[in-house]
């Protein structure tokens, strides 16, 4: 038992926090909502950094790094609402790829050009989510890569992997214009496929698994970015003679969401450790870490713009930079209520 | 650190679990089947087993081997508890004094204050109580009026006062209060920590029925009491610094183990799929409030798990000690509330019958966000200690 990152896993995300509090500014960030893309100068320095190969296996020329080195990793990207696509390029996309590498599972899709291209930074993919009907897929609006789930036949779903000539993509507007939201038009065919039967069933799984850990990493972040900017306000901003942060009401909104996130931590960290280990209960554990994470970061966003009063509610003030994407991650890949009746459904079925 | 995470335990750990598992299998009461530790009864059923655990070592498995303990760390304490939890052993009627005035003790204490109560607390024969709180001091605990002065023989103190709400405090031995002895200095300064013999002459005790009936709690009147020296702990003057080392472990690590939380969702969850048997509309009504309360206890374990790493690594606990107290309280409530819910007409139930430990665990979990520091002083702790923000 020891329940912590190890002194390489925090001196990488040092680093990390270092670049991103430089070219990830609130500055940089707005204009990334003026002009979204998926590819930008930042995301070369992160593929220099090995942050967009972290995952790819180092055979491909990438740091062959599991999901509690990410998490880090992506809780950063989420204290600066990163607007590139980590997430779904290196937390997702990758280790589906990574599978498809094994001996046993040829495929004749180049996926190793893929995963070089990757941990290169030349390539961001968007990951579909295998939800019923036309759901718009997340950066699917200037990815270079489409990871697909289809209802596949009798035998389950099916994987398929399709570049961009292969696919109609028709943008969505998003509260968050760099989620690069997109209604994704593609038909399933011999070619694209990379994964059918129980592999692709299992991959769809793990992925759904992974992705709840990564978003409820990044709502990590975005939580405490949004209460410490609230905190800052309440120090700065006077009312009645003092500063408002003086006020119990305005200490215990703050404190409440604080203590959320306490807890949604080691549930993301404890989640991120079951993945990577196979552990029987890994499923349950990822939905706990995003029902906690979601509801950690719905309450920051809520106590945040409260604390901020009407200043807060205006597009000059730097806080709803980190809102819309809280709101936009808390429901991705399923939302709190949704993990907890998977929770609850696995509690009843284990005895 | 180098090592990598890593949420299993050891096959040493695994090993202590089975020989604790094995010995509570065999020796521990029926769950429930002792009268409450409330009555004077109960009182001293409950020191009989406290007893039955010391005599075979299982009373403070944290604790060197001199005093009755195992020498075993934190991790393995945990594990302990679990099987403890697991087992639905009996209400530590020492947990006042193993679990807050002990690590406290280890701390402050001279070795022979240590050798002079440390074992009497361990096997239950001196049971302790805590006088913190007085009828104008809650959670204003600084503003404390109980005062000591030096016996005219200069060889101990003279303590006069009241405090209040002290849990234990009809039945217990001694008690750890906090006294002022310099009534020149201010507030948080010229306190002192004094262990006192209950049955020293001046102490009246006035038990005080609780809203169950039973007297869970005390007044504790002190009318010139005296007290020697060497039963001032952690130096005059020094009461403040020494009584946070104790609120730290009372909302920290060492009062409420996770063991206790996840067990009671278990029985939760057991509940709900009875429900959910005889009549599913009804159970799908609670489900939201069972998933969350079952999901409150397990990051609370992960928390723990956290927190325990740090420690063992040399870290400490800082102004989370707040944060955690509030989620263990809440927690505590979620749980219960939920079961009382999902109960019905059969959540009124109080005293015996399978469903009635529900309410009896709700009228419980109600006293934790007040005791301790109510949850609204840990709030402002952790806005002003964690968030920076200015104290009001």
């Amino acid at each position: 038992m020891h329940f912590a990152f190890t002194d390489q896993q925090i001196e990488f995300r040092d680093a990390v926090r270092q670049v991103l509090l430089n070219e990830c500014s609130t500055d940089d960030l707005r204009a990334s909502f003026a002009a979204p893309a998926a590819r930008t100068p930042r995301w070369e320095t992160l593929a220099t950094l090995g942050v967009v190969g972290a995952s790819v296996p180092e055979a491909h020329g990438g740091l062959g790094l599991g999901l509690v080195d990410l998490v880090p990793l992506l809780e950063e990207a989420g204290r600066v609402a990163l607007p590139e696509p980590l997430l779904d390029t290196t937390a997702l996309a990758v280790p589906l790829l990574a599978e498809l590498t094994a001996a046993d599972r040829a495929t004749t899709a180049p996926v190793s050009d893929w995963l070089e291209s990757i941990a290169a930074g030349g390539m961001a993919v968007a990951v579909g989510p295998p939800a019923p009907g036309p759901t718009p897929v997340a950066g699917a609006d200037g990815a270079d890569l489409y990871v697909l789930a289809a209802a596949g036949g009798p035998d389950g779903p099916e994987i398929h992997v399709l570049e961009p000539d292969s696919v109609t993509v028709t943008p969505v507007p998003s509260l968050d214009p760099t989620r690069r939201l997109a209604a994704v038009q593609w038909a399933p065919g011999q070619e694209s496929r990379v994964a059918s039967g129980p592999l692709a069933a299992s991959l769809v799984g793990r992925t759904a698994d992974r992705a709840a850990v990564a978003t409820g990493a990044e709502l990590l972040g975005l939580s405490q970015r949004m209460i410490t900017l609230a905190a800052d306000h309440a120090q700065e901003r006077h009312q009645f003679g003092r500063p408002i942060g003086s006020f119990q009401a305005v200490k215990h909104l703050l404190a409440g969401a604080q203590v959320t996130l306490e807890f949604a931590r080691p549930a993301v960290y404890g989640a991120a450790w079951s993945l990577d280990e196979g552990e029987p209960t890994a499923s349950r554990a990822a939905s706990v870490a995003k029902a906690y994470a979601s509801d950690a970061a719905t309450e920051a966003a809520r106590v945040s713009l409260q604390v901020h009063g009407a200043i807060g509610y205006t597009w000059e003030c730097d806080l709803h930079l980190f809102l819309k994407r809280a709101w936009a991650l808390s429901a991705a890949w399923g939302s709190a209520a949704e993990h907890r009746a998977r929770v609850l459904a696995s509690l009843v079925a284990e005895a | 650190m180098d090592t990598p995470m890593d949420l299993r335990f050891t096959p040493a750990q695994e090993a202590f679990r089975r020989e604790a598992r094995a010995w509570l299998a065999a020796n521990a009461p029926e769950p429930r089947s002792l009268p409450s530790l409330d009555t004077a009864e109960g009182f001293e059923a409950h020191r009989s087993w406290e007893r039955a655990m010391f005599d075979d070592r299982w009373s403070v498995v944290s604790w060197p081997e001199e005093f009755g303990g195992r020498g075993v760390g934190i991790l393995e304490w945990l594990v302990f508890e679990e099987e403890y939890w697991r087992a639905q052993a009996p209400l530590r009627v020492s947990q006042n004094g193993v679990f807050l005035l002990a690590p406290t003790m280890f701390e402050f204490g001279t070795e022979q204050q240590q050798r002079r109560f440390l074992p009497a607390m361990a096997s239950g024969a001196e049971i302790w109580c805590q006088g913190w709180s007085e009828p104008d001091a809650g959670s204003d605990l600084a503003g404390i009026r109980s005062r000591a002065v030096r016996s005219a023989d200069d060889r101990g103190w003279l303590l006069t006062g009241q405090k209040t709400w002290a849990s234990r405090g009809a039945f217990a031995e001694w008690c750890f209060g906090l006294f002022r002895t310099d009534p020149e200095a201010d507030r948080h300064r010229g306190l002192t920590y004094f262990l006192v013999e209950m049955t020293a002459p001046g102490v009246t005790v006035r038990p005080i029925p609780q809203l169950d009936g039973e007297t869970g709690f005390a007044e504790i009147f002190f009318d010139d009491v005296f007290v020697p020296d060497d039963q001032v702990l952690g130096g005059v003057g020094q009461g403040w610094n020494v009584a946070m080392a104790t609120a730290g472990s009372e909302r920290g690590l060492s009062l409420r183990s996770p063991a206790r939380y996840c067990e009671a969702a278990s029985r939760l969850v057991a509940l709900y799929r009875q429900r959910l048997a005889t009549d599913p509309v009804g159970a799908g009504r609670s489900a939201d409030a069972v998933a969350r309360a079952w999901m409150d206890a397990e990051v609370y374990r992960l928390g723990t798990l956290w927190t325990a790493t740090r420690v063992l690594d040399g870290g400490s606990v800082g102004p989370e000690a707040s944060a955690n107290k509030i989620h263990w309280s809440e927690t505590d409530l979620a749980i219960h509330r939920a079961a009382l819910d999902l109960l019905g007409p059969g959540a009124e139930l109080h005293g015996g019958g399978t469903d009635a430990p529900w309410l009896d665990g709700y009228l419980f979990a109600l006293a934790g966000p007040i005791y301790a520091g109510t949850n609204e002083i840990q709030r402002n702790v952790v806005a002003e200690r964690m968030l920076g923000l200015p104290r009001g």
